[in-house]
C-alpha cells in the first residue's frame, strides 16, 4: 500500500453517539478510522490538532508522582507459592522472544523457535511462548518453523527502530513481512511527527499501518523512553489505538530507558479507559529491559489489578525479552524443586 | 481660647464603636469612668452582650476582605493609624494623664504613648514579612514542594489589660491586625475612654469599618459572651490579671466556654505583660493569632 | 472466540484479536490476580510478647499501685496478646514526680547536643527493630502489616532522627528569642497510629527539653511498651520519658495532674473539648489534634486515575481511622460519573483480611466498640437514602472488619456527610463550581486537611487559600513527614506537630527582639 494523495486529508471517520462528558459513554467508529487515509507530511493547518477520530476519547491528565507510586505499591505485591507457579507460567505464556541483532542468522532463529516450542526440554509442563520476534529478514525461517504450532511469528517491521523511513517504504516492509508469514507486525510510532504535534500525521500511519498488516496484528512501539511525560505517554496510546493498533509497546529496546513499571501502569489506564469508551479490548506489550522473573510478575500484577485478570492472556499481554525467559525457568525449577538450581541449568 | 460658652468645654461622649460606626449600647446602659482621684471623667458605654454579638457579626463579615487585601496595602493602613496617632499624641498623652493619675496604671502617660505608637509601626511593618519568619518551605523526603503559610484566625476577641490602658491595647491589636484577623476589643475596664479615642482615630484613618469593633463595659459579662461566642475563632484573656482574683476567675470561665467550640485561648505572656519593653512585642506574638497551613504538591513531570 | 473478551466491558463479540488461538494452549492458562494471591503472612516469630506489663515510671518497669489491669487483643482474631497495667491516679503522680524529678536534676540541663545524641540513639535503634515494631503493631492494631512496615516505622523513626537534630538547633529555631523547656509534658494518644503518635509526641518534647508522661491508647499499648526497650537501649536516662498505659481514667489523671506543665492530646474531638475545660484557668498549656470530615475535592481537570488512588488512599488508608481521612469526596458534576465508576472498579481490587498479609489493603477494625460505631453510621446513611456500594469482598470470619464502603447521592445534612466515621466509608458529593466547592468543603466544624485534585495551578493555590483546613494535599493525598507541620483549624484542634512550628507548643520563647 502506498501514500494516498495528501489532498484526501481526513479519512471516512464517523463518529455516533458521542455522550455528554457527564456519562463518559463514546462510541468512535473504529472500523472507519482504520480506512483514514496517510498524509505523507504535516501541514501547517493539522499542527498541534488531534485527529477528530480521539474527540470524546478520554484523554486524562497523568501525575507522575501519584502514577509511580502507584506502581511501586503494586511492585510490593508478594506473590507467593500457587500464584508466584501462574505468575511465571503466564509469563512464558505471554513472552515474545526475541532477537533483533544485526547478526540474526538463520540458525540462531531455528534455535529460538525450538525454545519458544519447548522452553525447558526436561518439563514438558512448560507451555510454549506466545511467539518469536525477528527482523522481517529473517520472518520465513521461523514461519517454516512453527507452522502448525501455537507459537506465532513477529516481525518488526517499518523502519525499525527510529520508524523514520519514507512511509511508502515502511508500508511495504509490512507487507512484506505478512506476507513472508508473520502473524504480527511491530511497528514504531512516528515520534518526529508525534512530538512535533502533528498527530494528524502520526495517526494516518498508523492507520496505514494496519490496513497494510492485513490479517497480521499489529503493535505499535510508542518507544516511551523518548516522549518526555506520561502525559505524552497516554495521549500517544490514545492515538495509537484509536487508529487501529491491537497492541501497544512500550519500547525497541534499542534506546537506554526502555519498559518501566509507572509506564506499563500508564499504558494500561489508557487501554482500559479506550476499551471503556470504544469497547475495544487492545493489548499491552512490554519490551526492553526485563530480565528478572520478579520483574515480570510485577508486570502481571500492573496488569492484573488495572486492566483484570482477563487480560492477562497472551491475545492481549506480550513481555518482549530474550534473556528473562531463563530467569524464569531457573524459578520455576526452584518452585518444582524447592532448591535454588545453577543459572547454567538453561538451554542456550 | 475663646471666652464663648462661658468658658465651658464641650466635653466628649464616648461611644464604642461597631461596624465602622460610633454607636451606644442597645441596653442603653453606661458606667461611670473615674479617675484616679474619683472624679467623673464620662460615662462610658456598658456593652452588653447583644453588643458583642452585633460586634461579631460586623467583624465576621469585614474579615474577608481584611485578609485579602495585599500585605503590602495592610501595612501602609497600619502605618496610617501611627501617623494618625502621632498627630493626636497630645491629646493621647491628656487623655491617660487624666485618667491614670495616681492610679497603679501608666506612671508615664507620654512614655506610654509614645512606646505605643513606636510599636504600632513596629507591627505595621511586619505585614509582608512575618510570613517569611514564621513560614517557609519545608524539606519533605519525598518529591513534594511542601510549604507551611501562616494564615489569620478570623475574628479575634481581646481582652485589654487595665494597666496599661492605651499601650495595652496597642500590644495585643496590633499583632492580631498584622496577618488579617478582624478584632472585637474589649476595653480595659476601669479606664475605658482612652480606647474610644484610640477608636476615633482608627476610624479616621484608612483601617475599613468592621476590622476593629471596640466596646466598653464590664469586663466578666463582655468577655464570658465573647468567649462563649462560636463564631469568635480565638480569644485573647490578656485583660484577665491571673495575679487578681476575681480576674482569674472570669478567664477560667471564659476558657471553659471557650471549650465549647475548641476557640483558641491566647494570654500575653508574662515578659508580653511588662508592656512598654521591647519584649512585650515579638512576631511570636502575631504567631499565636495564626494558624499554620501546609500545602503539599507533588512534584513531575 | 477466547474467554478473554467475555470479561470485557461492553466489548462488541468477535472483535477482540487473537480469536483463533487454539483452545487448548488457552485453557492451560493459570489464574493470577488479586483474587488469587496465595496468602503471604509476614512471620510473627520475631515478636515476643510478654503475659502481662507494667508501668514505665522512673527508668524501670513497675507494677501498678492501681491494681488494676485489662487485656489488649489482636483485633483481626478476637484473641488476648496480653495484659497491660491500667495506671491510676497514684501511678500517674508517681509518673509525674519521676517526670519532674529528671527535668529540676538534669534534663532541662542537659546540653541539646546531648539530647540529640539520645534521640538519634532511639531513631537508629528503632530503624533497627522496625520489622518486629510493625509485627506487633499489626498484632495489637490490625492494621495491614504493608502499612506498619511501610509508613508507621519509617516515619517514626523519621521523626526521632529529625528532631534529634532540632535538639541542638533551637537557637536559629525562633529569630530573636530564647528557647526554653516547658517542664513536664502530658501526652495522651489515639489507637489509630500507636507507636507513630508515640514518636510524634516523644521526639519533640525531648528535643525541646522536656519531660514526659506519656499515655497509650488503651487498645494499642504494647508498642509504646516495646518502646521502653528501645529508650533503655538508648541509655535515655531514667525519668526523661515514662509511660503509663491504661484507660480513660489514666488519661484524664494525667492530663488533670497539677505537676504536668503542658499537655497534648490527640483523639476525638468530644474528648479534646473534655480536656479544654479541664485545663481553663490553670496556665497550662495545651495542644490538640483532633477529629476531622475532610473533604477531598475532584476538579473535572484532575489527573482521574491518579485521583482514583488518592480517593482510596484518602479513605481507606488504615480503614480510614484516620483522622484527617477523605471522607467526603467532592467530585464536579461533569466527571462525577466516570470518577465514581473508576472508584468502584479500584474498590473491587482491594484485599480485606489478615492484618498481617503482606497483600492485605484494608485490615481489621481497632475494636468492637468502633466496629459498632461504623455499622451504625453506615447504617444511618442507607436510611437516610444515601446509595452504598461494598465490594463483593469476603470478610474473615473472626475479627472485626468492615469491607470498604461508598455511599454516592449523599446530602449534605445526612449524618454520614457530618459526622466522622472513623471507618472505610466513603461519602460522595457532587459540585459545579469552585465557589461551591469551597463553600461545601468548609461546611464542618471541622478543619483538619482537605485534598484538591486539578491540573491548573492558580487553581490549586486559589482553593487551598480557601480551605480551612491546617493540612492541604493537592494532587495528593495523606502524606506525612516530620519535616511538615500537621495540626488542625477550627475544631480539629490547636496547635501543630513537626517541623518548627511543631517545637513551638514545647518551648518558652523569651526575651524576644532585643
Amino acid at each position: 500500500m502506498t501514500a494516498k494523495p495528501a489532498g484526501r486529508r481526513r479519512g471516512p471517520v464517523s463518529t455516533v453517539g458521542i455522550g455528554t462528558a457527564g456519562s463518559r459513554v463514546w462510541h468512535v467508529n473504529t472500523v472507519a478510522m482504520r480506512a483514514a487515509s496517510v498524509e505523507v507530511s504535516g501541514r501547517a493547518g493539522e499542527h498541534g490538532a488531534l485527529p477528530e477520530a480521539l474527540v470524546g476519547l478520554p484523554i486524562t491528565p497523568t501525575d507522575a508522582v501519584g502514577l509511580t507510586e502507584r506502581a511501586a505499591a503494586l511492585a510490593k505485591r508478594s506473590i507467593k507459592t500457587t500464584a508466584k507457579g501462574a505468575a511465571l507460567t503466564l509469563a512464558v505464556r505471554c513472552m515474545d522472544l526475541t532477537t533483533l541483532e544485526g547478526v540474526d542468522t538463520p540458525g540462531k532463529v531455528l534455535s529460538l523457535c525450538a525454545k519458544a516450542l519447548r522452553p525447558e526440554p526436561t518439563d514438558p509442563a512448560v507451555p510454549p511462548v506466545a511467539a518469536v520476534c525477528v527482523y522481517p529478514e529473517l520472518v520465513g525461517v521461523a514461519a517454516g518453523a512453527l507452522a502448525g504450532t501455537p507459537v506465532r511469528v513477529a516481525s518488526v517491521a517499518g523502519s525499525f527502530p527510529a520508524g523514520l523511513g519514507p512511509i511508502g517504504v515502511r508500508l511495504a516492509e509490512i507487507a512484506d513481512a505478512t506476507s513472508a508469514g508473520a502473524d504480527e507486525i511491530d511497528i514504531v510510532l512516528n515520534r518526529s511527527a508525534f512530538l512535533a504535534g502533528r498527530y494528524r500525521q502520526a495517526f494516518d500511519e498508523v492507520a496505514a499501518s494496519k490496513e497494510a498488516a492485513g490479517h497480521a496484528h499489529l503493535k505499535v512501539i510508542l518507544e516511551t523512553g523518548e516522549l518526555g511525560s506520561y502525559d505524552a505517554v497516554r495521549k500517544a496510546s490514545m492515538l495509537a489505538m484509536a487508529a487501529g493498533a491491537d497492541f501497544i509497546k512500550t519500547s525497541t529496546g534499542k534506546i537506554g530507558t526502555s519498559a518501566t513499571l509507572p509506564v506499563a501502569l500508564c499504558m494500561a489506564e489508557a487501554i482500559r479507559d479506550f476499551a471503556d469508551a470504544d469497547g475495544r479490548a487492545v493489548g499491552l506489550k512490554v519490551a526492553g529491559g526485563i530480565r528478572t522473573a520478579k520483574q515480570s510478575w510485577q508486570y502481571l500484577v500492573v496488569m492484573a489489578e488495572t486492566l483484570g485478570p482477563q487480560w492477562l492472556h497472551p491475545d492481549l499481554f506480550r513481555i518482549g525479552a530474550s534473556s528473562l525467559l531463563n530467569d524464569v525457568l531457573l524459578q520455576l525449577d526452584r518452585l518444582g524443586t524447592g532448591r535454588y538450581p545453577r543459572p547454567d541449568k538453561t538451554v542456550v | 481660647m475663646s471666652t464663648a460658652g462661658g468658658g465651658l468645654g464641650v466635653p466628649k461622649t464616648y461611644k464604642m464603636y461597631v461596624g465602622g460606626a460610633f454607636v451606644r449600647s442597645e441596653s442603653g446602659r453606661t458606667y461611670p469612668a473615674r479617675s484616679a482621684g474619683g472624679d467623673l471623667l464620662a460615662h462610658a458605654v456598658a456593652g452588653s452582650r447583644k453588643d458583642v454579638r452585633d460586634a461579631v457579626r460586623v467583624a465576621r463579615g469585614a474579615q474577608a476582605a481584611w485578609a485579602a487585601r495585599t500585605a503590602y496595602n495592610r501595612g501602609q493602613i497600619l502605618y496610617r493609624v501611627a501617623e494618625v496617632m502621632d498627630s493626636r499624641r497630645a491629646e493621647l498623652i491628656r487623655e491617660l494623664a487624666r485618667a491614670t493619675t495616681g492610679s497603679e496604671a501608666t506612671a508615664d502617660p507620654a512614655g506610654e504613648v509614645d512606646v505605643a505608637i513606636e510599636r504600632w509601626v513596629w507591627y505595621a511593618g511586619w505585614c509582608d514579612k512575618y510570613p517569611q519568619v514564621l513560614g517557609g518551605a519545608n524539606p519533605v523526603a519525598g518529591p513534594y514542594f511542601n510549604f507551611t503559610v501562616p494564615e489569620p484566625m478570623g475574628v479575634v476577641g481581646i481582652a485589654s489589660p487595665d494597666e496599661a490602658p492605651l499601650l495595652g491595647i496597642v500590644s495585643r491589636l496590633a499583632p492580631a491586625l498584622v496577618p488579617g484577623n478582624t478584632a472585637v476589643v474589649l476595653a480595659g475596664e476601669r479606664h475605658p475612654l482612652v480606647a474610644v479615642t484610640l477608636a476615633e482615630i482608627l476610624a479616621t484613618s484608612d483601617v475599613p469599618g468592621g476590622v476593629v469593633n471596640v466596646l466598653t463595659g464590664r469586663r466578666a459579662p463582655l468577655v464570658r459572651a465573647l468567649a462563649g461566642h462560636g463564631d469568635v475563632d480565638c480569644v485573647d484573656l490578656s485583660g484577665c490579671d491571673p495575679a487578681d482574683h476575681d480576674d482569674a476567675d472570669v478567664a477560667a470561665e471564659a476558657e471553659r466556654l471557650a471549650a465549647e467550640t475548641v476557640t483558641r485561648v491566647v494570654h500575653a505572656t508574662v515578659g508580653e505583660r511588662h508592656w512598654l519593653e521591647a519584649a512585650a512585642q515579638s512576631p511570636y506574638a502575631i504567631s499565636a493569632f495564626c494558624e499554620y497551613k501546609t500545602v503539599w504538591h507533588p512534584k513531575g513531570r | 472466540m477466547s474467554d478473554t473478551g467475555e470479561h470485557l466491558p461492553a466489548s462488541p463479540a468477535g472483535d477482540v484479536p487473537g480469536a483463533e488461538v487454539p483452545e487448548r494452549v488457552l485453557a492451560d492458562l493459570p489464574e493470577f490476580g488479586p483474587a488469587s494471591y496465595a496468602p503471604a503472612p509476614e512471620g510473627t516469630d520475631l515478636v515476643h510478647i510478654a503475659e502481662d506489663y507494667g508501668l514505665f515510671i522512673g527508668g524501670e518497669m513497675v507494677p501498678a499501685r492501681s491494681d488494676r489491669a485489662a487485656p489488649t487483643v489482636n483485633p483481626a482474631t478476637g484473641e488476648t496478646l496480653a495484659t497491660f497495667a491500667v495506671g491510676g491516679a497514684e501511678d500517674v503522680d508517681r509518673a509525674v514526680l519521676a517526670a519532674r524529678e529528671a527535668y529540676e536534676s538534669h534534663w532541662r540541663d542537659t546540653p541539646g547536643s546531648v539530647r540529640a545524641r539520645y534521640l538519634y540513639r532511639v531513631a537508629r535503634l528503632l530503624q533497627e527493630r522496625s520489622r518486629e515494631f510493625a509485627v506487633l503493631e499489626t498484632l495489637d492494631g490490625g492494621k495491614p502489616i504493608k502499612e506498619s512496615r511501610d509508613v508507621d516505622l519509617p516515619l517514626a523513626a523519621a521523626h526521632f532522627f529529625h528532631h534529634a537534630g532540632w535538639a541542638d538547633k533551637l537557637d536559629y529555631a525562633f529569630a530573636g528569642a530564647e528557647a526554653h523547656p516547658v517542664g513536664v509534658v502530658g501526652q495522651v494518644i489515639p489507637w489509630n497510629f500507636p507507636l507513630l503518635m508515640a514518636a510524634w509526641k516523644l521526639a519533640p518534647a525531648l528535643a525541646a527539653g522536656n519531660t514526659v508522661v506519656l499515655k497509650p491508647a488503651e487498645t494499642t499499648p504494647l508498642t509504646a511498651l516495646l518502646l521502653t526497650e528501645v529508650l533503655r537501649d538508648a541509655d535515655l536516662p531514667p525519668g526523661v520519658v515514662n509511660i503509663v498505659t491504661g484507660d480513660g481514667t489514666t488519661g484524664a489523671a494525667t492530663v488533670a495532674h497539677p505537676g504536668v506543665d503542658k499537655v497534648a492530646f490527640t483523639g476525638s474531638t468530644t474528648v479534646g473539648k473534655e480536656i479544654q475545660r479541664t485545663l481553663a484557668g490553670t496556665g497550662r498549656r495545651l495542644t490538640l489534634e483532633l477529629g476531622g470530615k475532610a473533604a477531598n475535592i475532584i476538579f473535572e481537570d484532575a489527573a482521574l486515575d491518579q485521583v482514583t488512588e488518592g480517593i482510596v488512599g484518602g479513605i481507606y488508608f488504615n480503614q480510614g481511622q484516620v483522622c484527617c481521612a477523605g471522607s467526603r469526596l467532592l467530585v464536579q458534576e461533569s466527571v462525577a460519573d466516570a470518577v465514581i465508576s473508576k472508584l468502584r472498579r479500584r474498590m473491587d481490587t482491594l484485599l480485606v483480611g489478615d492484618p498481617l498479609d503482606k497483600n492485605t489493603d484494608i485490615g481489621a477494625i481497632n475494636s468492637a466498640v468502633q466496629l459498632r460505631k461504623i455499622t451504625e453510621l453506615v447504617e444511618s446513611g442507607v436510611r437516610q437514602g444515601a446509595e452504598l456500594y461494598q465490594p463483593s469482598c469476603a470478610l474473615p470470619e473472626r475479627g472485626w472488619f468492615f469491607p470498604p464502603t461508598l455511599f454516592c447521592d449523599v446530602s449534605p445534612s445526612h449524618r454520614i456527610a457530618r459526622e466522622e466515621i472513623f471507618g472505610p466509608v466513603l461519602s460522595v458529593l457532587t459540585f459545579r463550581t469552585a465557589d461551591e466547592a469551597v463553600e461545601k468543603a468548609n461546611n464542618t466544624p471541622y478543619g483538619l486537611s482537605a485534598g484538591i485534585w486539578t491540573e491548573k495551578g492558580s487553581r490549586i493555590l486559589w482553593m487551598a487559600e480557601r480551605m480551612q483546613a491546617g493540612v492541604v494535599w493537592a494532587n495528593t493525598f495523606n502524606r506525612f513527614d516530620p519535616a511538615s507541620p500537621f495540626g488542625g483549624y477550627r475544631e480539629s484542634g490547636f496547635g501543630r506537630e513537626g517541623g518548627r512550628q511543631g517545637l513551638l507548643p514545647y518551648l518558652h520563647l523569651q526575651g524576644a527582639q532585643l
